[in-house]
């Protein structure tokens, strides 16, 4: 038995049933009362574990009512906690007090799947607008999607502060730039934030319900296109976890060809992202030069992968694209031009002291608070917290571990400079990891037969994007259809640190806190 | 200092005569926007973007025609942070129900006369996401639309073609 797992039967005896079924068969699936729910809570939190996922299930399809997962992760270790709740009563005890990312996991949950966790401490609705009718409960079976909704009028209830000097500044959902749409309030005093209220739902569009009326190979369509920076991690995530449900064996080659388009991908997004962070401290000559590093990376992608962005080069079996010996050289040819500029680069952004000065101490995220919003990827390893799904959940190449050697960049100080030079050290390691990967590459076929997964099966995955952890659960239904599919992009729980980071800054500042996060709205919202 | 300024000069103008597509290509659009811009616009056309539930594909390559090789800004296009200014409204995404408001809003809010480019497959008609509950399905289920630049996402070369035939007066 796993470390959680004895943790769990510890602490509830035989209240905890290890149910087989779930896959991969190394992620444990326990069911529990719902009474238990928070209990089982509390043991994880005391073995350490953080919390990674909490969604509901409608499970009407099998005769059940509804079903509520937590999903607690601690090293490689993925468990996750199972209750039933009745359809006539979807009550459910509240984690929140124990796992800060329940706070929203919990409100979207009561939001769009009408359950209730009793003793929640806010229940305002969450991507759910005030203008949508109360008894809308989207995710759930009985709902239809495809009609329009009505508008009814309603006031969302702001967090406020009062007092001399305190005064407000509302922001979005439109902002200045060419970005995404969310709302952020803040409360100021002078040019210091003491509270940002982040109101995020703009760009809700119906993602999950939307898998369920897809087949199983279009899904992999939508899920590269839950945020358009990720596409290639969400397509693998999809993919391994519909994988596992169907025993799918896939090739090796296929799999060094993901992590080769994973990597490319996190490059791509980090060069960008150094730039805009040094851009909103007014220093554009990065912007400019680590955009024409991106550019050059995007247009090999399109000579040798027919798209810039490689969207659906991810398949279900496999991937759609090879690569050949001219494609090879062609990629290193890039490399060594791209590495030899970010190098650099580089060192003018590390000598750069007035761009020191914006970046050090700027939008701190401590340690022990990204710990309590067990928030995920570059955002917990610049506050000291050593994730890695390469690294903790690994499929090839990741899993030679004595011959890749994989670095995972560390810091502790949690500040914009912190996130961005863990993107530095990143970028220098998937150029590394591109070029073993190249070397390496087993032959073989490219992509196999995915068969179809059976009823009730569920299926569970955990990759690595750039942002961080991403995490797919899968359900099939009676007929072997998607029932549910729950997505976790890294943004769902990051979110919370940025709100964290702000207060203490400077209004000013935030638009580089916020880049030095980059989280995705569309990951998000869904 | 010194670092920056050899950066610079050894990286040169890379602005381009863009390979690999059909030769000139770049050129041959950015003449013909040029052209078209100084002739209506005054040499300034400014755009406003609007992500109305996309996906942030769009929004990259959107980022990207700005970047040293595309260089829209040598045309005259120049994109502005508020509507006010804005001549043309870039808007991405299916329009979702939570941002039909606000897209609304930004419309009336940009002065007339106003063009409006809808980006990607999702603008064209919710592409993946199609209609649904939380999904209008579509940029013109809003406000009026004057070309509609396909692709999941468009690349900058179809982005910049686009604007193109928006500025141009072809309806698309």
């Amino acid at each position: 038995m796993t470390m959680l797992g004895d943790a769990l039967i510890a602490a509830l005896g035989t209240d905890a049933r290890f149910e087989p079924g779930q896959c991969p068969s190394s992620v444990i699936c326990c069911t529990v009362s719902r009474e238990k729910f928070a209990e089982a809570a509390r043991a994880m939190k005391k073995s350490y574990a953080l919390l990674a996922a909490e969604w509901a299930v409608d499970e009407s399809a099998f005769g059940r009512g509804f079903s509520v997962y937590a999903c607690y992760r601690w090293g490689r270790e993925y468990l996750i906690v199972r209750s039933g709740l009745p359809a006539d009563d979807p009550q459910f005890p509240s984690i929140t007090k124990r796992y800060l990312p329940a706070y929203r996991f919990e409100r979207q949950m009561h939001s769009l799947m009408g359950v209730v966790p009793a003793g929640h401490p806010d229940l305002r609705p969450w991507i759910k607008f005030e203008d949508w009718p109360r008894d809308v409960y989207p995710l759930r079976k009985s709902f239809d999607p495809s009609k329009p909704m009505q508008r009814i009028k309603g006031e969302y209830q702001w967090s406020r502060a009062e007092g001399e000097g305190v005064y407000e500044i509302p922001v979005g959902p439109v902002h200045a730039g060419i970005i995404e749409p969310g709302h952020f309030r803040f409360q100021a005093v002078g040019e210091m934030v003491i509270n940002l209220e982040e109101r995020l739902g703009y760009v809700h569009k119906g993602i999950e319900k939307r898998f369920e009326a897809l087949s199983w190979k279009d899904g992999a369509r939508l899920a590269g296109r839950v945020s358009g920076d990720t596409t290639v991690a969400h397509g693998i995530a999809y993919c391994i976890a519909l994988e596992s449900m169907t025993g799918c064996s896939v090739p090796l080659r296929a799999h060094w060809i993901r992590a080769l388009l994973l990597e490319r991908e996190r490059i791509a997004n980090h060069l960008g992202d150094i730039g805009a962070i040094c851009n909103d401290a007014a220093f554009a000559f990065m912007l400019y030069q680590l955009s024409r590093l991106r550019e050059l990376l995007l247009r090999t992608n399109h000579r040798l992968f027919g798209h810039r962005l490689t969207m659906d080069r991810v398949i279900p079996g496999g991937v759609s694209v090879d690569i050949d010996v001219s494609g090879r050289a062609e990629i290193q040819a890039e490399l060594a031009e791209i590495s030899r500029d970010f190098e650099k680069l580089v060192t003018v952004y590390d000598e750069s002291s007035s761009l020191e000065d914006r970046v050090r101490d700027t939008g701190v995220l401590k340690p022990e608070k990204a710990r309590e919003l067990c928030v995920v990827g570059i955002v917990a390893r610049a506050s000291g917290m050593n994730l890695d799904c390469r690294i903790f959940n690994p499929f090839p190449p990741y899993d030679e571990y004595d011959r890749l050697e994989l670095d995972v960049p560390v810091k502790v100080t949690g500040d914009v400079h912190a996130r961005a030079w863990v993107r530095v050290e990143e970028v220098r390691e998937s150029i590394r990891i591109i070029r073993y990967i190249l070397e390496n590459m087993p032959e073989g076929p490219i992509s196999t037969e995915c068969g179809l997964p059976s009823p009730e099966a569920t299926g569970f995955s955990a990759v690595e994007g750039w942002r961080g952890e991403i995490i797919y659960w899968l359900q099939a239904g009676p007929k072997g259809e998607i029932n549910r599919c729950m997505v976790r992009d890294p943004s769902s729980v990051n979110w919370l640190g940025l709100e964290q980071a702000i207060p203490g800054n400077i209004v000013p500042d935030f638009p580089l806190c916020n880049k030095s996060f980059n989280q995705s709205y569309s990951g998000h919202d869904l | 200092m010194i670092r920056i300024l050899r950066q610079i000069i050894r990286t040169g103008i890379i602005t381009e005569p863009l390979t690999p597509s059909p030769e000139d290509e770049i050129t041959r659009t950015g003449r013909a926007l040029e052209e078209v811009i100084r002739r209506r616009f005054r040499r300034s056309l400014t755009i406003r973007q609007v992500d109305a539930g996309s996906c942030n594909g769009c929004e990259l390559e959107i980022h990207a025609i700005n970047n040293s090789y595309y260089n829209c800004e040598r045309f005259g296009i120049h994109f502005t942070a508020s509507p006010r200014f804005a001549d043309m409204l870039l808007v991405t995404g299916p329009v979702t129900h939570n941002m039909e408001i606000a897209l609304k809003r930004t419309y009336d809010a940009t002065p007339p006369p106003k063009l409006v480019v809808a980006v990607g497959d999702c603008g064209f008609n919710g592409g993946i996401f199609g209609e649904s509950y939380a999904s209008l399905g579509g940029i013109d289920k809003v406000i009026p639309v004057d070309v509609i630049v396909r692709g999941c996402p468009p690349t900058p070369m179809a982005l910049l073609n686009g604007i193109l035939a928006a500025v141009d007066g072809n309806k698309v």
